[in-house]
This record gives C-alpha cells, sequence and structure tokens, in this order.
C-alpha cells in the first residue's frame, strides 16, 4: 500500500519540476526567510504595486511559461524544438513596434490602436512558426535545422522591418502589458499567463489537438494509418508556437516600450526547452504534459532570480543552468532509471533479510 | 524518392539562409561602377555592421554624409562583424585600387599580411573607433575614444556631487570588452580608494535592459539601500529605471537615486533633459570629419603630428544640458 503510494507519486510527471521547486524554496528558507516576504507599495505613477522575490518569479518568468506551451506542443509533435522563438519574438516585436509608431522612431501618439498592433504581430509570429511548420512537416527537415534559418536571420529580419531604427511607444497604456495596470496591484503578466493557461486547458479538454498531438509524436506512420494527417498536427504546433511567441513578444517590448533587435529575448529559447525537459517532457517527442512545463518555467526563474539573490554573475548563470540540463539528462537515461529501479527493489529485500 | 525530396529541400533552405544572412553581411563594393573618374578620391570603407548598435548605426550614417561625390569622395562600404570577412572585404578593395582603406576592425587580430599587401599596393590605411594589434608603420592613423577617460570623467562628475555616502549598483557591459573595461576600471579605482564609496551589486548584463532590469530589481527585492545606478551604456540604464519605477524609487536630479549612462542616445539625453536621469557620458561615434581631415592634410603633402588621435569625448549633467546639446551630440 505505502509502496504503491510512494511510486505513485515519483511516477507523476509534475514530481520532478515540484521537487526542484521546494528544493530552491527550502534553500532560500534556510539562507533568508525575508525572501518570501511580499510587501505592498506604491511605484512611481502613485499606483498599489505588490513587491517582493516571489512576485519577481511569478512576472519575470510569465514569457517563459507563455512559450513552454508552445514548445511543449512542438516537442511532442515533431521530437525536435524551435531554437528560433527568440529571433521571432524579435520579429514579432519589431512589426508591433512599427504599427504602433507607424514607421517613425519617436512618434507623439501611437499611430493604430494597441489592439490592432497586437494582432499583427500575432499573424507575424503565426507566419514565422508557419514558416517553420512547413519545413519541419512537410520537407521533413529536422526541427533544429529547419528553425536554425530564422534564428541566424531573425534579428536582422527584426531590425529590417524598422528600418534599423529603435521606435519608443510613447503612450503609457502600453506599458500596461509588461507592468501594471492601475489600481490592480499584481502584475499584469499574470493575467495574460491565466489567460494563456485557460485557453489552452480548454482546447485540450475539448478538441482533440492533445490525442493527436501524442499520436503523432509516438508512431507517425500508425497515427497516420489511424487517419490522423500528421503532417497537418506537426505544421499547426509551430504556428500555435508562433501565437505563444506573439504574446510573449507582447509582454517583453512592453517592459520598456521599446525594443533592442540584437538583444531582446536572447537565449530565451534555451530555457524554454529546459522548462519542457524539467517537465519530464521527452525531448524525443510523444506523450506530454502541459502543466508540467508551464510548472518547470517557472523553476527556471526561480533559480534565475536565486542566482541573482545570491551575487552569481549574470554571464555564470547559464553554467549553472548546464548543471540542471546535465542532473536531467543522467536521471532520465534508461541506463539510470533501470539502475535506480533495481536498487529500490533491492532495498526492502535486504532489510527482510537483516530482519 | 524521400531522400530525394529531403536534399532538394535542405539545398533550398540553405540558400535561403544565406541570402537571410546576406542581407546583413554583405553589401559590399556598391558604387564601383564609376570609379575612373580621376577627381574624386576613392574610399573603401569597413565597418562593423550598423544593426549592431545605436552608435554604430550613427557612426554609420555620419561616414555616409560625410563621403559623398558633393565633399570629393568616391566611397565604397563594407559591412561584417566577422574578421575574416573584413578582411576578405579589404582584399577586394586593395584590388580595387582605392586610395584609402578605412577599418573598423572587429577583432584586433590578424590584419598584418592584408595591411602589407595595401601598403605595397600604395593604399593609405586609416583606423577609425577601433585599434588593431600590428604594426603602427602599417597605418597612417587611428581614431579612437578613450574609454577609460569616458569612466574617469563620469567618476570625477559623481565624485562631484558631494554625497555623503555612495552606494553603486554597478551594471557592467559585455565582460571583457574595451567599452567595459575602461567604463568599470574608474569606477572600481575610486571605491578601492574612497571608504564611503560602497559597490551594492556589481554585475554584468551584457548590454541588455532587460536584464539589467532585474538585477535592480533583485537588489530591491533584497531590500539593501542604494543611491548610485552606473549604467555602462543607455539601454541598462533604461532597465535600471524601469525596476526603479515599478518600485516606486524616485531617480533623477534631487531624488533618492542618482541614474548615471553611456553612449548619448538621443531618448537617453532627452531623459537628462526631463531630469529623469542625472548624467550621461558620451562615447562620439562621429569619426568622419577627423578622417576627412586626416586625408586632406595627406593629400596637400601634409604630414600628421599624431599617430593617434583621441577624439573629445563629453559628459553631459542633467541640470546644465540643453535642448542644443541634445540635437547636436544625440545618436
Amino acid at each position: 500500500m505505502n509502496k504503491q503510494m510512494i511510486k505513485k507519486i515519483t511516477g507523476n510527471q509534475l514530481f520532478i519540476p515540484l521537487m526542484a521547486l521546494i528544493l530552491l524554496a527550502v534553500i532560500n528558507l534556510v539562507n533568508d526567510p525575508g525572501f518570501f516576504k511580499v510587501t505592498l507599495g506604491t511605484n512611481n505613477a502613485g499606483n498599489p504595486v505588490l513587491s517582493g522575490y516571489l512576485i519577481t518569479i511569478l512576472d519575470y518568468g510569465s514569457e517563459l511559461a507563455i512559450l513552454a506551451i508552445g514548445m511543449t506542443l512542438v516537442t511532442a509533435a515533431s521530437g525536435g524544438q524551435d531554437i528560433s522563438v527568440g529571433a521571432t519574438i524579435a520579429i514579432a516585436g519589431s512589426a508591433m513596434l512599427r504599427i504602433l509608431c507607424g514607421g517613425n522612431s519617436r512618434p507623439d501618439t501611437i499611430q493604430a490602436p494597441i489592439i490592432v498592433a497586437f494582432l499583427v504581430a500575432c499573424v507575424v509570429g503565426m507566419l514565422c512558426g508557419a514558416f517553420n511548420g512547413i519545413l519541419v512537416a512537410i520537407f521533413k527537415i529536422q526541427p533544429m535545422i529547419a528553425t536554425l534559418i530564422l534564428f541566424t536571420a531573425g534579428r536582422s529580419i527584426a531590425a529590417w522591418i524598422n528600418n534599423n531604427e529603435l521606435p519608443i511607444v510613447p503612450d503609457p497604456k502600453f506599458a500596461y502589458f509588461g507592468g501594471f495596470i492601475p489600481g490592480i496591484p499584481v502584475p499584469t503578466t499574470v493575467f495574460i499567463v491565466i489567460i494563456c493557461i485557460i485557453i489552452m486547458a480548454l482546447i485540450l479538454k475539448y478538441t482533440n489537438l492533445g490525442l493527436y498531438t501524442q499520436a503523432v509524436g509516438i508512431n507517425e506512420n500508425s497515427s497516420r494509418l489511424n487517419g490522423i494527417n500528421p503532417t497537418f498536427i506537426k505544421f499547426l504546433t509551430f504556428v500555435i508556437l508562433g501565437l505563444c511567441v506573439a504574446v510573449a513578444a507582447l509582454i517583453k517590448v512592453s517592459r520598456l516600450s521599446t525594443i533592442n533587435y540584437s538583444v531582446i529575448a536572447k537565449d530565451i529559447e534555451m530555457d524554454a526547452i529546459l522548462a519542457v525537459a524539467l517537465g519530464g517532457n521527452a525531448l524525443s517527442g510523444g506523450k506530454f504534459n502541459m502543466w508540467a512545463s508551464i510548472l518547470g518555467a517557472y523553476v527556471i526563474q526561480f533559480l534565475t532570480t536565486t542566482l541573482y539573490k545570491f551575487n552569481v554573475q549574470s554571464d555564470a548563470l547559464a553554467a549553472y543552468k548546464a548543471v540542471v540540463v546535465i542532473l536531467l539528462v543522467i536521471f532520465s537515461a534508461p541506463t539510470v532509471r533501470e539502475y535506480i529501479r533495481r536498487l529500490a527493489k533491492q532495498l526492502p529485500m535486504s532489510r527482510r533479510e537483516a530482519a | 524518392m524521400m531522400k530525394k525530396v529531403l536534399s532538394i529541400a535542405m539545398a533550398s533552405a540553405m540558400t535561403l539562409g544565406l541570402v537571410a544572412c546576406g542581407s546583413t553581411a554583405s553589401t559590399g563594393t556598391t558604387t564601383e561602377a564609376q570609379s575612373s573618374s580621376g577627381d574624386l578620391i576613392k574610399v573603401g570603407i569597413i565597418n562593423n555592421d550598423p544593426n549592431e548598435s545605436g552608435y554604430r548605426t550613427a557612426n554609420d550614417a555620419d561616414l555616409k554624409a560625410k563621403f559623398t561625390k558633393e565633399n570629393g569622395y568616391d566611397a565604397s562600404f563594407a559591412y561584417s562583424l566577422k574578421n575574416d570577412e573584413q578582411i576578405q572585404y579589404a582584399q577586394t578593395f586593395i584590388q580595387d585600387e582605392v586610395d584609402y582603406l578605412l577599418l573598423s576592425a572587429a577583432d584586433t587580430a590578424g590584419w598584418d599580411s592584408v595591411l602589407k599587401d595595401a601598403q605595397a599596393a600604395g593604399i593609405k590605411v586609416i583606423l577609425f573607433d577601433r585599434t588593431i594589434d600590428a604594426d603602427a608603420s602599417l597605418y597612417e592613423a587611428s581614431i579612437v575614444s578613450d574609454m577609460a577617460k569616458e569612466g574617469q570623467t563620469a567618476v570625477d562628475w559623481l565624485a562631484g556631487q558631494n554625497l555623503s555616502e555612495y552606494n553603486v549598483i554597478h551594471i557592467q557591459g559585455v565582460m571583457g570588452s574595451a567599452a567595459q573595461q575602461g567604463r568599470s576600471g574608474a569606477l572600481d579605482t575610486k571605491v578601492a580608494a574612497e571608504s564611503n564609496w560602497n559597490i551594492v551589486k556589481q554585475q554584468t548584463a551584457e548590454w541588455n535592459a532587460e536584464k539589467a532590469q532585474q538585477i535592480v530589481q533583485s537588489v530591491i527585492d533584497s531590500g539593501t539601500p542604494f543611491n548610485v545606478i552606473y549604467a555602462e551604456n543607455d539601454d541598462m540604464a533604461k532597465g535600471a529605471v524601469a525596476a526603479l519605477d515599478a518600485a516606486g524609487i524616485s531617480h533623477g536630479v534631487g531624488k533618492d537615486v542618482v541614474v548615471m549612462g553611456f553612449d548619448c542616445n538621443k531618448w537617453a539625453l532627452e531623459e537628462l533633459l526631463n531630469q529623469n536621469w542625472n548624467y550621461d557620458g558620451q562615447c562620439n561615434p562621429f569619426q568622419a570629419s577627423y578622417i576627412d581631415d586626416i586625408i586632406k592634410t595627406l593629400e596637400s603633402g601634409g604630414t600628421l603630428s599624431q599617430k593617434t588621435i583621441i577624439m573629445d569625448e563629453k559628459g553631459f549633467d542633467a541640470t546644465t544640458i540643453t535642448q542644443q546639446d541634445v540635437d547636436t551630440y544625440g545618436i
């Protein structure tokens, strides 16, 4: 009975990210209990805002959580990852600014409603996703190779969209998306993530997307024989990721009301892939757990924030993340799992012998 | 069959990639058509990619405005962030028999042999913005910024503010770059020498506004008091200020936190004008007039008084900056 329960808990996909989260929380609790303090203050615009490390994690983890949604689907369906999301954020963000500023780098008022600019960015993001999707689904190119094209060229395309200018959005309302709405002390990004999660949950519950994606990822041929179109499913996952990218771009651009093509969302694709892996999803495709990936995204932000707190040089952050990747890869390797299983079996037996 | 489709797809994808990359790297040798006219001075200009930063964009625009037909030049431009590509462009320019080769090298090493070729062909080389590790006899002049002096000017200004205590958040650029070393050096020396100067946090944000925002956010969350933000470029200062704004910490002239940036972007100088920031140090991208003077001197048979020319660079104070400064020095 007891053993079964342990097996059930450790077998759950949420186990790894939850354990990582608890581990990080304990380390911070031991080091400084003030880590968990959340205070209510006012920002420079005179509006109430919550602040503290936990709020920072929720706020800055948002883009990653949204990207993790799309990346999980792409990983499950195609058995590969999209490494162009950072560059595509630059493209979608640049398109958004082009619409908002009308090609003028320093306008006095915004030239189009924010919703129009956002919709254009969605279309641009989905087009980039469609481009990757066509290469992967129809031309059967390895996802990492196919997305290498936009990874390399994306930031230059983004610069070209705005004629190499760095426009600044004059409307303070635009900053609400990456900051706070007056009167609401919780960061807006948290609400954006919740909306994305609700939409995704509804899609997974009421459509066959989840089932079909897993079917394609597990065995493309047998899913085709069962009447699923693997080409379309793969294409669709990349388009959905494109949409996630556009939402992430809205947050990123809104945070500072401007863009820097060469550094915006730099290396975020690696964090998004890491989130998927941390969620216990196989990077070779197949079964997936969306919620584990999203939790994984916040674990990564938790790690980043913790490292900043411990004064780790920010160019060394990547090394710490690499350690996490190595641990994950080792623990998910079949030989190691087999070894642990055998060890677990042996333990109670030897105990019985001793008694 | 499948293999064939795959290989065609791969090939097309690669060409696409090449085209896409090509759009940034090689716009080289654009105006070589009417090169034979004897009156114009023929210059080949090798620069870094103008998309790299606002500084580079301003630098490229300045060169393009100066080296025109009206000013007596026949200029060709080539851009790359890669040293080997730049060397190839240099060889192309030597074959085109330009009179002057203007160079902002991506990397300091590897230029000896191609510059010897240029010398043998009677082409005069002028370095701008960046120096290289080559024998000084291989080039006529080099026009550079003194990053250490930029840092010193900024730190001297800060010391002149006579704060009772300096608790500094120091946000650095990409570690090891000339700008980072110069701008960090002056502050590090000062902090080591003075007892009331402390570094609250010293972190690299790699010229990235988002990272700077997170670093400052982290200090705010920890509750450690600070009263100076020393960011090594404007973007990072902007990110830092975004974090201050969200936390309700006042900044600017006469406020709680002193904000310092570098590079003099136009929008940054406007922040100074509105007294939201306190100081911005210039990194002068306008080298074209210096180069023009040198070429004019050499053409008239004169000699240069010095080989290395260090440009004038200002530091702007929010209390004294004028709209005219913003228009003149903003990039």
